[in-house]
């Protein structure tokens, strides 16, 4: 039987029933919400069951939601069955105050780079993870600069006198 | 960090030297850094820096209109910027829910196939000149010339191209494109041939690559290879056969694999992946000459919400001016939604995460860049080897610093 967004859901929601929220398929992409608690049980579960082998870990990056509050970030997990050829994607949403996720690191070597990125622009801390510092900004900033609080410079301001850029 | 480093049985020197391997090292080719630890020239423990051209393009994407962004997306990997920038319009496409016409399709697919054999024949004359074989690099060097040729007929530039829009192209192909594409598709086919004699089975690059920077599938997916990389070990995907975009569907091609995933491997699926690109630009021409009368003209979709009017609509028709308007000034609501959609890279699996919340540029965007995944592997690639195969490991794995750090 060829895996498809039915069978996944339905094989996910029997072995973790609801605590799986928020099915929707997007573009045909089934996504799903877990709890931040158990983002390595699911992770380790679709790595684990012989019919789901979802062992290819595309992409993991963070989604800042400031207006969703004690949820402001989200961490979205690609994966990608490359067997039946199957993409899902799950998020986790955590608090901004204190960001811990559990790290994927044990499970993808591809996470340590993604996760440090994330970290880097978001602020998550993902525990677990074995090196957990900065890697496309300076070591010594102190803010998240993706986070929707830092937003662009206003292009229409004025009161700047630079004289090599005319503004 | 040295005293942490145990050093092996029988080391000579007794003691580590650190070496900085870049981020100015000539052999790097890339701002990047690499912190060697050395026992006399074996490599004991490799730490690698990225970030040094960082240039927030998730931010700024944040602030840009969709047409805005596709000038980013050339500086992610400037070896094959046109299929960074294809990536991004089929994304946008399938957001807007733009269909295209077939001649485009196969028209994106040529020049698609062209930065492709434009990435591939940098990256394995590169690694030819690495490994003390310069003449390589020198002849098919004129051949990119003629690549970026073409481009420059299509859309006016050369490295960073900028091409096609969000439906189509800016304009249709002139008949000199296609002259310059059938000289290309003449003489490279002879050039890389002798490229291949000099190379494939020459005694020294043999030896220099043959077991040196080797890595398993299952190490290989694991750590989120993509690409010609992935496919030297032995795992044949690409994103063009799962997840046909662009009528990659209507078109033959075999997917070359390797089977150890060393530079060898590497090297020859890339020399490879260039004569099926040849193949297919050939099967997609053959297919755009096809189209007669009125469809020969067809260059983009009919979305006037998105694609530009023509030039001199705007200074006639009160209709096209609006557009032309609303278009420039970015003034247009994008649908709400959420997307990840991937083509074939140079380097692998490039994909765009996208989340619009209905305004009038996107909410998030995330590039997926096969480079800042795989380059983790380096140091268990490296280690153990000598200092001079980490040198031909790096060039073989095709590291663009653009598309390091987004």
């Amino acid at each position: 039987m060829p895996l498809n967004n039915d069978t996944i859901q339905q094989i996910l929601i029997q072995k973790f029933g609801d605590e799986l929220t928020d099915w929707q398929e997007p573009y045909e992409m089934l996504t799903f919400t877990a709890p931040k608690e158990i983002n390595l049980k699911v992770l380790q579960f679709l790595y684990d069951e012989p019919s789901l082998n979802f062992r290819f870990l595309t992409d993991l990056q963070a989604v800042h939601y400031p207006d969703k509050k004690g949820q402001e970030l989200a961490v979205v997990y690609h994966l990608h069955n490359l067997v039946d050829n199957v993409r899902i994607r799950f998020k986790v949403f955590t608090d901004i105050i204190q960001p811990d996720v559990f790290s994927a690191t044990a499970l993808y070597q591809s996470a340590n780079f993604m996760e440090r990125e994330t970290y880097d622009f978001f602020g998550v801390n993902f525990t677990g993870h074995p090196n957990l510092i900065r890697i496309l900004n300076v070591d010594e900033m102190d803010y998240f600069p993706m986070r929707k609080e830092f937003p662009l410079e206003d292009q229409t301001r004025v009161d700047k006198d630079d004289e090599m850029f005319g503004r | 960090m040295s005293e942490h480093i145990l050093l092996p049985e029988g080391s000579i020197e007794k003691q580590t030297t650190t070496l900085n391997l870049g981020p100015t090292h000539p052999a790097t080719h890339g701002v990047f850094q690499n912190i060697l630890e050395l026992d006399g020239e074996r490599i004991l423990k490799a730490t690698s820096t990225v970030g040094y051209i960082h240039r927030a393009f998730e931010k700024l994407a944040e602030r840009r209109p969709l047409y805005q962004i596709t000038p980013i997306t050339d500086r992610l990997n400037y070896c094959s910027s046109p299929i960074n920038n294809m990536g991004w319009h089929i994304t946008c496409e399938k957001l807007l829910d733009v269909k295209l016409p077939k001649r485009v399709d196969y028209l994106r697919i040529i020049i698609m196939e062209l930065s492709r054999i434009s990435d591939h024949l940098i990256c394995n004359s590169i690694v030819g000149v690495d490994s003390g074989a310069y003449s390589g690099f020198l002849y098919l060097m004129q051949f990119r010339e003629l690549i970026y040729e073409i481009y420059e007929e299509v859309c006016g530039s050369r490295l960073t191209t900028n091409i096609g829009r969000i439906g189509g192209f800016e304009r249709n192909f002139t008949n000199t494109a296609f002259v310059k594409l059938e000289k290309f598709l003449a003489t490279y086919p002879k050039q890389l041939k002798e490229f291949e004699t000099l190379f494939n089975r020459n005694r020294i690059f043999m030896e220099r690559t043959i077991g040196v920077g080797a890595i398993s599938a299952e190490r290989a997916l694991n750590y989120g290879f993509t690409g010609p990389n992935l496919r030297a070990a032995g795992v044949d995907y690409d994103v063009r056969v799962h997840t046909p975009y662009s009528s990659y569907q209507d078109l033959e091609f075999t997917i070359p694999v390797g089977k150890t995933g060393d530079c060898y491997d590497r090297f020859l699926v890339r020399n490879q992946e260039m004569w099926q690109s040849l193949s297919l630009i050939e099967q997609a021409y053959k297919k755009v000459q096809e189209f007669k009368g009125a469809e020969s003209e067809v260059f983009h979709a009919d979305s006037p919400a998105y694609y530009l009017p023509e030039k001199k609509d705007v200074y006639s028709k009160m209709e096209a001016l609006i557009y032309h308007f609303k278009i420039v000034m970015g003034e247009t609501d994008i649908p709400a939604g959420e997307l990840y959609s991937s083509v074939e890279g140079g380097n692998g699996e490039l994909g765009f995460y996208l989340i619009s919340d209905g305004g009038r540029t996107p909410y998030r965007l995330h590039f997926r860049r096969p480079c800042f995944i795989y380059y983790q592997a380096f140091p268990e690639l490296v280690q153990g080897g000598m200092l001079s195969d980490a040198v031909i490991t790096m060039s073989s794995l095709n590291l663009i610093a653009g598309e390091l750090d987004a």
